[in-house]
């Protein structure tokens, strides 16, 4: 017989495993799926996940993309860790895109070296102005935070459009809706030679290593972490709750607002419409899969980018519609939320004639 | 502003309120039962693409809106399974429902983005449509509009008049007082959410089959979200639901109404309208967190475990 029983202490094993038994499951339902649309589902996987590692130029590709994912997933790890369910994370990562256009367009005739350092922080505080509205909104108005900041994803991308189409747009530009190119000087310089792997996925790796430095070895990563397991326990503490809030969600929000301003000062080299695939709320499932840790999140970074560049893939090579990259991600969470129920409960087998 | 305006102003109101109203009311009866589905807009693009196909490849847009009820509700029986059988967390497995329905719709719909077909037509009510200006405004719509009025009596009469109701507040106020009782729980959950898929199915089928109508990526542009909005706005009151479902209606028209009036605003500038009302909206009812707290279903959100204790 088998029995589903409650388990005393949760599961350090399982939270572990449920993330690789998710990513084993999602892969299975995918070959189903890829075998029910009349696609080879081993050549569908190939692509879909070995491809982007097999060479050079695509394991670049697959950087450029994980960049942005991390910076997110991090700030969101700590946000979530905390209780504050920030889902504005792509918002922020627009403001920041656009902050941080603004300024490199203001450097567009300048060689200071100060350009590009101060492009970058005009990014980040726009990304920290864009977490702090909701946050001040949460903290002083009690407004739902999931709420206001999902209304923030959508005030900045119409704020980023109009942009593009009124005071940022390029006089010269023909009417199209993007900026002037950025100039040399507030480029973020690449890493090697002939690949577009650029400054930004150092500033994601160090920010993972930062944030899991302040959770696990400073007094207010430990607050965080009190905080989030145990609340009616933090503030019997006399933990400042208010603090916490304020610190994760401005991290966040900085983090994002770095990825943004890296995307149009790296990759992209101007302010266009479509800046980000949906990084932000990808970046929800890139903080889940790494079970709110920031090294984790190094991890489940790797993979969803892997995802994306595997899609770019399968729809140049197989024909595959792209939107597959986020119906796979939605699956991943739902198996990862299912397989989390094993850290709470056990299985165990008991043999009916011994009872 | 002239008469014919204002009636033409209202008009489009209703019709840009009744989407938000389906998908309201269906989240008013999930949250009743003590449920947050934060899938809505998941739920309301696989309403719009499902009832789209369906109503491009029979040609008939009553099929398609029974077909999108039928997604919508087996999307929400996704989340009601996750949630209710393993007890996971009901916010993170709502954001799941959304990403996963925001990718599946783009995914099943890339073969059909900018088709066109045709939608339901306006339906004159005799006698009531001849009143003047109120049968303009209200009486000369297509059946959707007529389904979500009668839907909003239905529901109103079923909350405050019936034993189906009591249980339902019930069940949301103190499931475990209502488990001793006798009631079936978790069975009132599913049914719930699934009336809520639904009702978001419905949702979305307005967007594809009348609003625009045709299937574009997205289409539903955080009306799923604004409707989870709307619900606290209206203290989980089906009356209030109706009023603010039109009141963001005529939020979400304002740069028509503006350009009526001489204005002339950057369409991108004024399409941020509906997003920073439902935010300011948020701020005002929310600032009084005590009545909110009075009125929230008290187990809103909770995991349910029959084996503890209350």
């Amino acid at each position: 017989m088998m029995h589903i029983q409650a388990r005393t202490e949760p599961s350090s094993l399982m939270k572990v495993v449920s993330p690789l038994l998710a990513i084993a499951l999602t892969l299975f339902f995918g070959s189903i799926l890829f075998s029910v649309l009349g696609k080879d589902p081993l050549q569908a996987l190939h692509v879909l996940l070995i491809a982007p590692l097999a060479d050079s130029y695509n394991i670049g590709e697959m950087l450029v993309k994980m960049g942005p994912l991390l910076l997110c997933g991090v700030g969101l790890s700590l946000c979530y860790k905390a209780n504050m369910w920030n889902i504005g994370a792509e918002g922020q990562l627009l403001a920041g895109a656009l902050g941080g256009s603004a300024m490199a367009l203001y450097f567009l005739n300048s060689e200071s070296a100060f350009a590009l350092p101060i492009t970058l922080l005009a990014g980040i505080a726009s990304g920290m102005i864009w977490a702090a509205i909701p946050t001040y909104l949460k903290l002083k108005f009690n407004s739902n935070l999931i709420l206001t900041t999902i209304m923030f994803n959508y005030i900045a991308l119409y704020l980023l459009i109009w942009a593009v189409h009124g005071p940022l747009r390029d006089p010269e530009g023909f009417g199209f809706p993007e900026s002037a190119l950025f100039s040399d000087t507030t480029l973020l310089p690449t890493l090697f030679e002939g690949s577009r792997i650029h400054l930004g996925i150092l500033f994601a790796l160090i920010s993972g290593f930062i944030a899991w430095f302040i959770l696990s070895k400073t007094h207010l990563g430990f607050q965080i972490r009190v905080f989030g397991a145990d609340e009616p326990a933090a503030k019997y503490a006399g933990f400042n709750s208010k603090k916490l809030s304020w610190f994760v969600m401005l991290f966040a929000g900085a983090l994002a607002g770095l990825a943004g301003v890296s995307e149009t000062t790296g990759p992209i080299g101007q302010l266009v419409p479509n800046v980000s695939p949906g990084y932000g709320y990808s970046a929800i499932i890139v903080a889940y899969l790494g079970r709110l840790h920031p090294l984790g999140a190094i991890i489940a970074s790797v993979f969803l980018a892997v995802l994306y560049m595997g899609g770019d893939l399968a729809q140049i090579e197989m024909g595959i519609p792209i939107a597959v990259v986020g119906m796979f991600q939605g699956v991943l969470l739902f198996f990862l939320l299912a397989c989390d129920f094993f850290i709470r409960n056990s299985l165990t087998f008991t043999n009916k004639a011994t009872n | 502003m002239d008469a014919d305006l204002i009636v033409q102003i209202l008009f489009a109101a209703i019709k840009t309120g009744t989407p938000l109203l389906f998908i309201a009311l269906g989240e008013v009866i999930c949250e009743k039962s003590g449920i947050l589905n934060l899938g809505q807009e998941g739920m309301m693009l696989m309403g719009a693409v499902v009832g789209f196909l369906a109503a491009y490849g029979t040609g008939n847009a009553g099929l398609g809106v029974i077909a999108a009820m039928a997604m919508g509700a087996i999307m929400s029986l996704i989340f009601a399974v996750l949630v209710l059988q393993l007890g996971a967390n009901q916010v993170a497995t709502g954001l799941a429902l959304t990403i996963f329905g925001t990718g599946l719709s783009a995914f099943v719909g890339s073969g059909v983005v900018g088709q066109t077909i045709q939608g339901f037509q306006p339906v004159m009510i005799p006698l009531l449509s001849d009143i003047p200006l109120i049968g303009r405004i209200l009486f000369s719509h297509d059946i959707l509009v007529y389904l979500s009025f009668v839907m909003a009596f239905i529901l109103f009469f079923v909350i405050n008049k019936t034993r189906m109701g009591l249980t339902l507040k019930a069940v949301g106020e103190n499931p475990h007082a209502a488990n001793a009782i006798g009631i079936k729980v978790l069975r009132v959950r599913y049914l719930a959410i699934m009336f809520g898929g639904a009702m978001a199915g419905i949702s979305g089928a307005y967007m594809s089959l009348v609003y625009t109508p045709m299937w574009v990526e997205n289409m539903t542009a955080g009306r799923g979200w604004i409707a989870l909005a709307l619900v606290v706005f209206a203290s989980w009151r089906v009356g209030r639901i109706v009023i603010g479902a039109y009141l963001f209606g005529v939020a979400s028209i304002m740069h028509l109404v503006l350009q009526g009036m001489g204005w002339s605003i950057s369409p991108n500038l004024l399409a941020m309208l509906p997003y920073v009302a439902t935010v300011i909206v948020m701020v005002i009812i929310s600032a009084d967190h005590f009545k909110e707290k009075l009125l929230a279903p008290r187990s809103l959100g909770k995991t349910f475990d029959p084996r503890e204790m209350a």
